[in-house]
């Protein structure tokens, strides 16, 4: 299963370049900030930035357009970039701790259990509330996330990458075909389809206050662990002949995983492609140190969500369009000439 | 000397053993469905004695999906087998590399444009179906080689690339699929899912060369996935064309997966799970591995077919949903208990 890499790609490997890694922390903020105020301003009203700043910083309520930034266009916007933030951070920290270049959040079971509550929920909670669906939906992510980590941690042999993989994979069949059979049998497959494909739009303030504190405990998790993913990311023999207690590191990762993606998850739907491109993207730029990746994730993937949101609502206005397929035609081109390159590693 | 006697008598042994579940699997299958029919009957019937009620049940119904069952498990497993060989990646399958998913999106427009069809498939568009959904995979196939090629297609290129062209289908595939109507949404979720849909004389004979001759071939192949497991170095000093192998062996697993999904749906996590099964009963040597793989999908899918026919009769479940649901389990079963 281990990549057999010749010597030079091997040093290759090893490479981290902290100076571009700080370019883009700091230029992908200054864009980042660009791309939230032009979401903010463009859309079926288009408003201008003075007034986008005005909305945003001196409310006043009697203005509609001001009522359109505060109510619509400000949550959109923010849930946009936290989404898209915690899939790429979870995504780089997935693929660091399984040293898998396929693995992606999804795989841990969080989308798998989000969905199978989520079918749950429609085929007999019918008319459950906005707040209802997404805490069910977190308890499903959490569920699943569970049932993986379990299995790999009883698994003869001890939670390998490998089984890790794996067990998420089998978590994820099993957990599909039955949120599928229900959603076929009550005929809710359609109404879920929405749910997960609807991306960030009609966000409410509730959904972003709820990820807040998640923000702030999984990002700064995923920071305090990153010397240790990267320490993990060179295998799991190396990692323990280093001093470091792996179990430790994969469980608080996993806690990590579930807090950022299982939030995500809960608010936007399914985004698969942002949490399994972002890292590979963002390792190509920066190299091997998981103290530069995530970071540079977190600030790459709210970029990539932001445009791929405004895209949703521009291409077919006033239609939405599905943001997930947005983010796939953004990311496709990027990470096919990504895996013609050389220069990877994990 | 002896070593090599035990690991040829076991793999003999462990396929043996599978063969004669699959016969067994396939007269309970025969006897089993929503028109019971007594072992005798069945045999009966078999040798041209019994009632014509009994024979059209067994001949233009059940016989023809319970083959078509096994030809696609088969075909599926040794599609999973090859690919995670040549990827060196167990996550490997069918799926993953876009070849569902094409074969997918190509079967979704079809039924997208194809609207206002009667529901119940169409003789038209069960002819029609397959065709679209074989040309879907292989522009899939043919799309991730394209772009994988660069001197020579590495292992982790190809998985990437067949990811990212996964993903466009998919986008494709969810854009058209929420503009649907709830009843054709339906019947694409439905064949999405894996559901042996096609099941008639025709379709065994469309799908019966592929599978007889592909899979021989595959596992007359099977030493160059060995060598090529060793890693591109070695296999060259060995003296293998690595990339001409690796060519053909990809060729291979896309014409074997195509033509069971274009017949079958989307069946997931079959091609994943049966190598891994075969895997663990007798051992990585892709000369017993393969074929212990192709028997363990045959059975799983047959079973599984038998079961989706029949659990909720006379409504029927999608296959690929009765996989996931045995297979998963059993294969979680196995990851806790074998080291």
């Amino acid at each position: 299963m281990d990549q057999q890499t010749s010597f030079q790609e091997d040093t290759k490997k090893f490479k981290s370049r902290p100076v571009v890694a700080t370019f883009i922390l700091f230029v992908g903020f200054l864009v980042l900030v660009l791309g939230i105020a032009g979401s903010i301003s463009f859309g079926a009203a288009d408003i201008g930035l003075k007034t986008v700043w005005a909305g945003v910083f001196e409310f006043n309520p009697d203005l509609t357009t001001h009522q359109i930034i505060q109510e619509l266009r400000l949550p959109r916007v923010i849930a946009a970039a936290l989404v898209g933030a915690f899939l790429a951070v979870s995504g780089a920290i997935m693929q660091g701790m399984t040293r898998n270049p396929l693995a992606s959040p999804d795989i841990m079971g969080v989308t798998a259990g989000s969905a199978f509550m989520i079918a749950i929920a429609f085929a007999f909670f019918p008319g459950t509330s906005y707040l209802g669906l997404l805490m069910w939906s977190f308890a499903g992510a959490g569920m699943g996330v569970c049932l993986v980590f379990a299995i790999g941690s009883f698994s003869k042999g001890g939670l390998t990458p490998v089984k890790m993989a794996l067990a998420g994979a089998a978590v994820t069949a099993l957990l599909d075909s039955i949120s599928t059979a229900i959603a076929i049998h009550f005929r809710v497959a359609q109404d879920i389809s929405f749910w997960y494909a609807g991306g960030v739009a009609g966000t409410k303030w509730i959904s972003v206050q709820l990820m807040i504190p998640v923000a702030v405990i999984g990002l700064c998790l995923a920071f305090i662990l990153a010397r240790s993913i990267t320490v993990l990311s060179l295998g799991d023999d190396v990692a323990k002949g280093l001093g470091q207690s792996t179990i430790v590191v994969k469980v608080i990762g996993t806690i990590v995983i579930l807090l950022l993606t299982g939030a995500a998850v809960s608010v936007a739907g399914t985004i698969g492609f942002l949490g399994l491109v972002i890292p590979h993207i963002t390792r190509f730029l920066v190299g091997v140190d998981y103290r530069w990746i995530i970071p540079c994730s977190a600030i790459l993937g709210a970029l990539l969500l932001v445009l791929a949101d405004l895209g949703a609502r521009m291409i077919n206005p006033p239609f939405e369009t599905p943001v997930g397929a947005i983010t796939a035609m953004i990311g496709v081109p990027f990470f096919l000439y990504l895996a013609r390159q050389e220069r990877r590693g994990l | 000397m002896e070593a090599v006697k035990k690991t040829i008598k076991k793999p003999m042994f462990v396929m043996g053993f599978l063969a004669a579940i699959i016969v067994l699997s396939f007269f309970i299958s025969l006897n089993t469905g929503y028109i019971r029919i007594s072992p005798l009957d069945v045999i009966k019937t078999l040798v041209g004695a019994g009632t014509e009620k009994d024979q059209l049940v067994l001949f233009d119904f059940r016989l023809p999906r319970m083959i078509i069952a096994l030809l696609i498990g088969a075909g599926l497993a040794i599609s999973g087998a090859i690919l995670q060989g040549v990827s060196q990646n167990g996550l490997a399958d069918p799926g993953i590399l876009g070849i569902n998913a094409g074969s997918g999106l190509a079967v979704v427009l079809f039924i997208f444009f194809y609207q206002g069809s009667t529901y119940g498939l169409g003789s038209f568009s069960i002819f029609v179906m397959p065709i679209a959904a074989l040309a879907g995979g292989a522009l899939a196939a043919f799309l991730i080689y394209i772009f994988a090629w660069k001197n020579g297609v590495t292992p982790i290129r190809l998985i990437l690339v067949g990811i990212g062209i996964n993903a466009a289908f998919g986008a494709a595939l969810i854009i058209f699929q929420l503009k649907m109507n709830p009843k054709d949404f339906m019947k694409a979720t439905i064949w999405l899912s894996g559901s042996i849909w096609g099941a008639n004389w025709e379709f065994v004979l469309a799908v019966l060369p592929w599978i007889c001759i592909l899979i021989p071939f595959t596992i007359y192949k099977a030493r160059y996935l060995n060598v090529l497991n060793l890693g591109d170095q070695i296999a060259t000093q060995l003296g293998a064309a690595v990339e001409r192998e690796r060519r053909t062996l990809l060729l291979l697993a896309v014409a074997l997966a195509g033509a069971s999904v274009a017949v079958g749906g989307g069946i997931a996590f079959l091609g994943l799970v049966a190598p891994h099964l075969a895997r663990k009963v007798v051992g990585p040597k892709h000369q017993v591995l393969l074929p212990t793989s192709a028997l363990m999908g045959a059975l799983l899918l047959l079973v599984s077919d038998t079961i989706g026919r029949n659990i909720l009769a006379p409504s029927e479940i999608p296959v690929g949903l009765v996989v996931s649901a045995l297979g998963a389990p059993y294969f979680i079963y196995l990851l806790i208990k074998v080291n």
